[in-house]
């Protein structure tokens, strides 16, 4: 046997106060009222700092500061000066990407290799672009003179922290808004550190408000008079009540909300491709993401060997201290969510289907799942149904390609889906047919800032990404 | 000699392609006529009727609905004594046949404009194209009844979404007639429903049901109405066009919005490889 | 064996006799997805290996190393040479393991067996196998007659292991029939399965695919099927006398071809990645994907080589470097 000795990534390249206040108008200030919360590492439970609670003074207090901001600075500064400093950001996320990185797999549980390699790359990335268009609106296809929306007040959640964080600010301020920001309550750091970034690259006071807090904060901002756009990412159940907030008012709103992605393999995919996204799909980042390939469907004639495959392949993955530059899959986010996996998972076995996990020890402290499958799986299922955004699979089986895209979009949500087969003019015919925002054709999971994403149905509304991204933050 | 009798038009619903009296039974007096008084029921039938011609209407070719489209306005064309004897102004008419014509050209080019390849870090194809968001109840403004009417509608369909429309409670012999138009022009039955009568019996019934995936406030004037059918719309995150100002100019240029707010963005993503 | 692999084994082993069947089965394998393929490999590439696993993993790469000489100066004095430091790799540190193999022209074979079959070797230890190249390496372009008799004379001069070529020429013109049955008389001048004729030595076949030349993965799993449907106990990349050799990918798609061979026959393949693997950085990303693609049992000098010149070296600083902590240089250990 060959057996991989532990090589963690060093955590003293990141240097984390044991308190935070709230980021307004250029500088950490304590809350109104002097609450706070803790914020914890879910891989060991260990508390890693006390980040103050706003409340709806704090609240106001920001939203005054970012008016300001966008009145006084931003909104009259030409395209090319928001453009540096945003560049400016971009650069020193990427200086400071390690420090980042480590941060990011304390605070949310992520192993380090994605954090690395995928979530500071792109949010980097996300600055990068979004900051050319700052001086190009005019030619964004949007009609000339495109105005800015005002004050946006954004709630981001734990899933990504500081990648979500990067998907609405850079767009908000190319656009030339100022933004009032609200990290989820359990992965508060990154975004703090984010505020540092933004005293690094001095960029005026007021243009990024952080508060940090939990639903009630949240509410507190998406409810405030003075906001002008509302951009939430999160759970369908809190963008539907984000929406009846803002009924009636002038407030626009984009949401991206919750999937149940169905990842169709046909006969003749190249199917370790075809395993590799499976895998991609539903256990990248503990399943903890939006646009999971969380429902497999199989075309049955290849089932048996897609699935002994699949488990295989499972039997690979490593499982554990996220800051192992092995570790494929790191810790749950929150007791809670571990709580909501357990809650779905034991439903799916009440209800008949069967249950499989490759033998992994996990950890004894912290929040932790095993990657699962479940077979036998149907449509009536509540684990076909519902969101379970965990490391957890439902297959299912399919005849023919009309049964497949059938089942694909027999769902509220419809944020993404995955195809695999070698034949083109099938992929074309599928792709057309899903009702999903992202359609990934042999590959899963790929992200880019140059390309729109967001979702139909219930999975929302309004895209981020790309030319279509800045539609978000314009008055058009 | 006498006077000839003249031959009286009945005035009723325009649902999946055909002209059906409300299911109620029940009319209403405007505009000198009996006007069918659509029910709760009249506006589920039309939503069944609406979902059912999306597949056939968002699968045709874009060169296909813009010739439709055109056809509307060559119809609408020949029928312009009579919207002008429902009192419709001639240069209405003109500017409503024209938007038709606008309109028609954007089926085939919308797609090009509005999406288009992303230059993705990686060996990928990556191409964003819109398409319908499917069915879409219009609530359409209360004026210029005829203009107003064909500017909320033909945007709506012109991309292959099919509509529910609440005509103008006050107005609604142009829109009736117009869906005379609408049958004569090849338009596929379903893809335009009309309903007249009082908006608040059809429309709250549009905004909540869970089969309609967007919903356009344009002729709501009572900010409180709109705000409870934005939350009703709220329950499957409909897409929501909010209400405009009543004196909103519906001779201006309408822009790309109309058409781009009822549409979804899909991106499709693929490896370049050998 | 069990009963229903040796019934797939036999119906696929038929499949030799026909070329229509032979193309059907081979365009009827699963695609590859180039992209995928190669975002496989890159992420196993990766893979932080330290300490204890590092130095695991050095002892077992310098095991699997076929040390290998093929220049037209090859001579006898450079091959005795190159076959003593096969034997001990690091004279300084007796436990340091010796190579897989040495691997020379079939004209070089007497003077490696001298050596590695002589009195340089340690009493009742093992040693390194001795590998000669045939077939009119590396093109392969000779009548097939001209390649069995260099093939039985590398054999007959102590040539335990054969690394042939397949003539990539008929395999991309489609005459999959006219390579299948190149390997199998190959494999029959090597002396065929165990129960090979008296008095002959049986040598292994390892089959040489030429996987630069073959321009698509697609190509490389059906050549990789090909082979060990005609009987090939290995399957290698390259030559090394064209530009592209072994890569990460090409592998990866190689040990997938033999994994799911095992599985359809129960007969175990060998994998040997050759040229371009010069550091030690290469070689345990190499083991990595053996370990993470085939499993354990593949990861054995049995059953896995690196065909190298360069790398060996680097193998033995990277290992005297974790013995002693001092990064080693270029100076202290042999050129050969």
């Amino acid at each position: 046997m060959f057996e991989y000795a532990p090589a963690p990534e060093s955590r003293s390249v990141v240097d984390i106060k044991p308190s935070y206040g709230l980021f307004i108008d250029g500088a950490f200030v304590d809350p109104a009222d002097g609450g706070s919360f803790k914020s914890i590492n879910p891989a060991s439970e260990e508390v890693l700092s006390e980040v103050a609670e706003g409340g709806p003074q704090d609240v106001d207090r920001a939203v005054r500061a970012a008016r300001k901001a966008y009145e006084k600075v931003w909104g009259p500064m030409p395209g090319r000066d928001r453009a540096k400093y945003l560049y400016r950001i971009a650069r020193i996320i990427q200086e400071r990407s390690r420090e980042l990185a480590v941060l990011e797999s304390l605070d949310n549980g992520k192993p380090i290799k994605e954090s690395r390699d995928v979530d500071l790359p792109l949010a980097a990335a996300h600055f990068f672009y979004y900051a050319g268009w700052a001086d190009k609106l005019n030619h964004a296809g949007f009609g000339a003179n495109p105005r800015p929306l005002g004050v946006a007040a954004q709630v981001i959640p734990w899933n990504f922290p500081l990648l979500m964080l990067a998907w609405k600010i850079a767009p908000a301020l190319a656009a030339g808004n100022t933004v009032v920001l609200k990290p989820a309550e359990t992965t508060p750091l990154t975004a703090l550190l984010f505020a540092e970034i933004c005293q690094q690259a001095e960029l005026p006071a007021g243009v990024v408000n952080i508060v940090t807090g939990a639903g009630e904060t949240g509410r507190a901002l998406v409810e405030h008079d003075g906001v002008d756009k509302v951009a939430f990412t999160g759970s369908t159940d809190v963008g539907r009540a984000i929406a009846r907030a803002v009924a009636g008012s002038r407030k626009k709103l984009t949401l991206e909300l919750g999937g149940k992605a169905a990842n169709i393999v046909f006969d003749d995919a190249p199917v370790d491709q075809a395993v590799e996204g499976i895998v991609n799909g539903i256990f990248f980042n503990q399943g903890h993401v939006c646009c999971a390939g969380s429902r497999l469907l199989v075309q049955e004639s290849v089932a048996e060997q897609v699935l002994e495959s699949l488990k295989r392949r499972m039997a690979q993955l490593r499982v554990g201290d996220p800051l192992d530059k092995n570790t494929d899959i790191g810790a749950i986010n929150s007791a809670a969510q571990l709580a909501r996996i357990r809650e779905l998972t034991e439903a799916g076995a009440a209800e008949g289907a069967q249950q499989w996990s490759p033998s992994c020890e996990l950890p004894e402290r912290g929040f932790w799942f095993a990657p699962t499958i479940f077979t036998g799986v149907t449509q009536a299922h509540r684990i076909a149904r519902e969101e379970i955004f965990g490391p957890v699979l439902s297959v299912l089986t399919f005849r023919t390609p009309a049964e497949a895209v059938e089942k694909a979009n027999n769902t509220p949500y419809g944020l993404s889906a995955g195809i695999w087969t070698e034949k083109g003019s099938r992929i074309l015919w599928t792709a057309d047919r899903l009702r999903a925002g992202v359609v990934w054709a042999n590959t899963f999971n790929k992200f880019d800032p140059t390309s729109p994403f967001g979702g139909y149905k219930e999975s929302g509304y309004g895209r981020e990404g790309g030319r279509h991204g800045l539609e978000a933050y314009l008055n058009v | 000699m006498s006077e000839r009798i003249a031959v009286r038009k009945t005035y009723k619903l325009f649902i999946g392609g055909k002209f059906p009296r409300s299911e109620s039974g029940r009319s209403y007096l405007v505009q000198s006529a009996n006007v069918s008084l659509a029910s709760r029921k009249d506006a589920r039938d039309a939503v069944v009727a609406a979902r059912a011609a999306v597949k056939g209407w968002a699968g045709a070719t874009a060169y296909n609905r813009g010739q439709i489209l055109y056809r509307v306005a060559e119809m609408l064309e020949g029928r312009r004594e009579q919207f002008m004897a429902l009192g419709v102004p001639a240069d209405e008419v003109d500017a409503a046949t024209d938007r038709w014509v606008w309109y028609a050209g954007w089926s085939d080019k919308l797609p090009q404009v509005y999406g288009g390849a992303n230059p993705v870090a990686g060996p990928y194809f990556n191409l964003s194209a819109p398409e319908p968001t499917g069915v879409v109840a219009v609530v359409a403004p209360e004026t210029p009844a005829l203009l107003g009417l064909v500017s909320v509608i033909a945007p709506a369909i012109v991309t292959g979404n099919t509509v529910v429309v609440a005509a103008s409670p006050t107005a609604p012999l142009a829109a009736v007639t117009l869906a005379e138009v609408l049958a004569t022009s090849d338009l596929p039955g379903g893809v335009v429903n009309i309903l007249t009568g009082r908006l608040s019996e059809t429309v709250p019934t549009l905004a909540a049901h869970m089969d309609v995936n967007a919903i356009d406030l344009t002729g709501v004037t009572d900010p409180e109405l709109a705000a409870d059918l934005e939350v009703k719309a709220a329950e499957n995150l409909k897409r929501v066009l909010r209400p405009v100002p009543v004196d909103h100019d519906w001779s201006a240029d309408p822009g790309l919005g109309r058409m781009t707010a009822l549409l979804e963005t899909k991106t499709v993503w693929h490896p370049k490889g050998v | 064996m069990t009963a229903t692999a040796t019934s797939a084994h036999s119906e696929l082993t038929e499949l030799g006799r026909s070329e229509t069947a032979l193309r059907t089965f081979l365009h009827g394998l699963p695609g590859v997805d180039q992209v995928g393929a190669e975002q496989r490999a890159a992420q196993l590439g990766t893979r932080s290996i330290k300490t204890t696993a590092k130095a695991q993993a050095i002892d077992l790469a310098i095991r699997m190393v076929d040390l290998t000489t093929l220049e037209g100066a090859d001579t006898p004095g450079k091959v005795r040479a190159l076959a003593a430091k096969a034997l001990r790799p690091d004279p300084a540190d007796p436990s340091c393991p010796h190579v897989g193999a040495v691997c020379v022209y079939p004209s070089m074979v007497p003077y490696a067996a001298e050596v590695l079959r002589g009195s340089g070797r340690a009493a009742g230890g093992t040693a390194p196998h001795l590998a000669s190249v045939a077939t009119a390496f590396p093109s392969g372009q000779a009548p097939l007659e001209v390649k069995l008799a260099d093939t039985r004379a590398a054999v007959e001069a102590g040539a335990d292991e054969i690394d042939m070529v397949i003539n990539r020429g008929a395999f991309l013109a489609g005459r999959y029939r006219e390579v299948y049955d190149e390997i199998v008389a190959i494999k029959e001048a090597c002396g065929g399965d165990d129960a090979g004729r008296q008095g002959r030595p049986r040598a292994h076949l390892k089959v040489i695919l030429e996987t630069g030349e073959l321009g698509t993965y697609d190509n490389v799993r059906r050549a990789s099927w090909l082979a060990m449907l005609a009987g090939g106990d290995f399957i290698k990349t390259s030559t090394g006398k064209v530009p592209v050799a072994a890569t990460l990918p090409v592998t990866l798609v190689m040990l997938e071809a033999v994994r799911d061979f095992r599985a359809a026959t129960g007969r175990q393949v060998g994998v040997k990645p050759a040229g371009g693997i010069k550091t030690t950085k290469d070689a345990i990303k190499y083991l990595v994907m053996v370990n993470e693609t085939v499993g354990p049992d593949w990861l054995d000098p049995d059953w896995f080589r690196f065909g190298a010149s360069s790398l060996l070296n680097d193998l033995l600083m990277q290992r005297t470097k974790l013995t002693t902590g001092v990064y080693a240089g270029p100076d202290y250990f042999t050129l050969d």
